[in-house]
């Protein structure tokens, strides 16, 4: 092996144990709940607790309306940018970074102010509607990935000429968005999806500044007062979100085959 | 009136002008090709009978009805792209079916009319493969049975066998011919082969610069060519300027050596600088009784092309190129060489004005 290759491994190597050590310690000290031995116990205590079943529920509930939202409103979005707004793509895209540059707390105090209960749209005023703002709210958050993910589909296939292609068969707008252009940007709008329900379930701050009953307050909840619960709640959601990425990778591999033959 | 009746049509962009004066009728049944460079108008102005272009001015019949503004998917216009543009999320059954299940037909028709299509094609196992399980070739018949299946007034075909190799393009080309003929659908093809134009189309629109420049069936294009562009564009030819020496006789000097051009130069004044074209199969190393013109010249260059030869014969400030069939036996001409080259007065093409090419 050549000095250059071990430097290599070396590097690897350190990136490894810089990711995958905090995560076995973590994992390790999950198994410790039992004196002595080790044990799924904390597991056990966590998967059976009633607060964990409603609040993953709700962020599931909340990451699914997320999702559908996202999607009526990206996919249109990014489809007519594509195909005849083209030089508002820069405008666009800055638009769907704002997210990432503007801090969570930022956006979630702006919503209070104006859609506080005195305001004209009290979105605070009952627990639905505060539902309502929290899932817009999300959407506004996974906007910049659900976007990207949408946008490189769209750029892998010729959109102009499917859609003219349609357009020449006697369809409509919406026989071509439904029909044509969704279903061959499925892939990129289920990876679009994957990261919204992975951003959603583990979010805390704008859940807990407008108090619904969300898997991310209560993750922080039992990080508060539990020693070993707090670890495999964390061990739990990390499988839930790297579940959600080895889908993305499985249905993008599938995805590049089909393109691969097209060639 | 045709079926396909343009009047005044024009397109402009921001900064440029695409298509302008384009007047056009298209008789049911016939197969027109517009034919041109990059950059002439001919696929903007198909993409104005498509309806994916709105004309600046202009109107666009079909069976007599204004089209002009109607959108893309109410003009029952069937297109070919030359990306196919089949939908891969789609079977090649689907594919062929889309218009038909758009347009709500019942699926016992849409059956019907999906297998006859495939048959038509010759595709007829291929209806539960996706389009990437195809090849070039027949991804571009599944395009044409999909824009035939709605049975459209008018087929378009945006150079469709410009993504194919040689082969097949020359072989798909006469099945499109063939599928054309059989269903007698009026049919506009874009394309910037001469050679794909000549051998298919009824009539050929010769454009440049957004304009029409000669329309005429394929023999008038080739062989009466009326300005330099269009004899340059269609085929090889050479193009030699010279002075009028008598209109009524066509007789011109090329580098102070006489030649007539049989279809006379009426239009032209003594004295006045012209332009006459030749074709290289025309032109002819020896002389002959049916060759009324000779013209004395020096060989400039030879060219084996395979099964031709090509020659290059400078006269002074003007040069004309000639093909010989190869044979092995016969002595070929040295660079140098003097030669006389001899050309039929019916092959001297008389071009319009000081003839630019």
């Amino acid at each position: 092996m050549t000095r250059r290759a071990i430097w290599s491994w070396l590097v690897v190597l350190a990136g490894v144990l810089y990711f995958f050590v905090p995560l076995l310690g973590t994992f390790e000290f999950s198994l410790r709940y039992r004196r002595g031995v080790y044990s799924f116990e904390a597991y056990r205590i966590v998967l059976g607790d009633p607060r964990f079943h409603e609040t993953f529920l709700y962020s599931t509930l909340l990451a699914l309306a997320t999702i559908a939202v996202g999607i009526l409103l990206i996919v249109p979005t990014a489809y007519w940018i594509q195909l005849r707004l083209p030089r508002l793509r820069p405008a666009v895209e800055f638009i769907t970074l704002l997210p990432l540059v503007i801090p969570a707390i930022v956006l979630v105090f702006g919503y209070l102010r104006i859609y506080n209960s005195s305001s004209l749209l009290p979105m605070t005023a009952s627990d639905r509607s505060t539902d309502v703002l929290l899932m817009f709210s999300y959407v506004t958050l996974a906007m910049p990935y659900m976007y990207r993910a949408v946008d490189a589909g769209l750029r892998a296939i010729d959109v102009r000429t499917l859609t003219e292609a349609a357009q020449s068969l006697g369809a409509s707008w919406g026989t071509i968005l439904f029909r044509v252009i969704l279903p061959n940007v499925q892939v990129a709008v289920l990876s679009g999806a994957f990261l919204t329900f992975a951003i959603v379930i583990g979010e805390f701050t704008m859940a807990s500044l407008l108090d619904r009953p969300a898997f991310g307050p209560y993750l922080q909840l039992i990080g508060a007062n539990r020693a070993y619960e707090p670890s495999a709640l964390a061990i739990i959601t990390l499988a839930i979100t790297w579940s959600c990425m080895a889908l993305i990778q499985i249905l993008g591999r599938r995805s590049a085959g089909q393109t691969v033959g097209a060639h | 009136m045709g079926l396909l009746e343009i009047r005044g049509l024009q397109k402009k962009f921001a900064t440029s002008t695409a298509v302008e004066h384009f007047e056009l009728d298209v008789e049911r049944g016939e197969f027109v090709s517009f034919l041109g460079p990059s950059g002439c108008g001919k696929t903007t102005t198909l993409r104005m009978i498509a309806g994916f272009e709105i004309p600046s001015a202009g109107t666009i019949r079909i069976d007599g009805a204004d089209i002009t503004r109607r959108p893309p998917n109410q003009r029952n216009v069937g297109m070919v792209f030359q990306s196919y543009a089949l939908f891969p999320n789609m079977t090649v059954a689907d594919n062929v079916g889309f218009g038909l299940k758009v347009a709500r037909k019942p699926s016992a028709e849409l059956g019907t009319r999906v297998r006859e299509m495939l048959e038509l094609i010759k595709l007829p196992m291929m209806g539960a493969r996706y389009p990437y399980q195809l090849s070039g070739g027949q991804q571009q018949r599944v395009a044409l049975a999909r824009a035939l299946a709605i049975q459209p007034k008018v087929l378009l075909l945006d150079e469709p066998l410009s993504a194919l190799d040689a082969k097949i393009r020359v072989s798909l080309r006469n099945e499109i011919r063939a599928i054309q003929r059989k269903l007698g659908i009026t049919t506009i093809y874009v394309t910037h082969d001469q050679e794909e134009a000549l051998s298919l189309s009824d009539r050929i629109v010769v454009m440049r610069d957004g304009r029409i420049e000669q329309i005429g069936t394929p023999f008038e294009i080739y062989n009466f060519p009326r300005t330099g562009f269009v004899a340059s564009f269609v085929g090889t030819l050479s193009i030699l300027r010279g002075q009028v020496i008598d209109p009524e006789r066509g007789a011109i000097a090329i580098d102070g050596q006489e030649i007539r051009a049989s279809r006379g130069l009426a239009d032209a004044r003594v004295g006045e600088m012209r332009a006459v074209a030749l074709r290289p199969e025309i032109v002819s190393l020896h002389t002959s009784a049916h060759n009324g013109n000779r013209m004395q010249g020096t060989v400039e260059d030879v060219n084996f092309l395979g099964s031709i030869v090509r020659i290059r014969v400078r006269f002074g400030e003007n040069a004309v190129s000639l093909d010989t069939f190869n044979n092995p036996s016969a002595t070929l001409p040295e660079p140098g060489q003097a030669v006389t080259v001899s050309f039929p007065g019916e092959g001297v093409l008389v071009l319009e004005g000081s003839a630019t090419a």
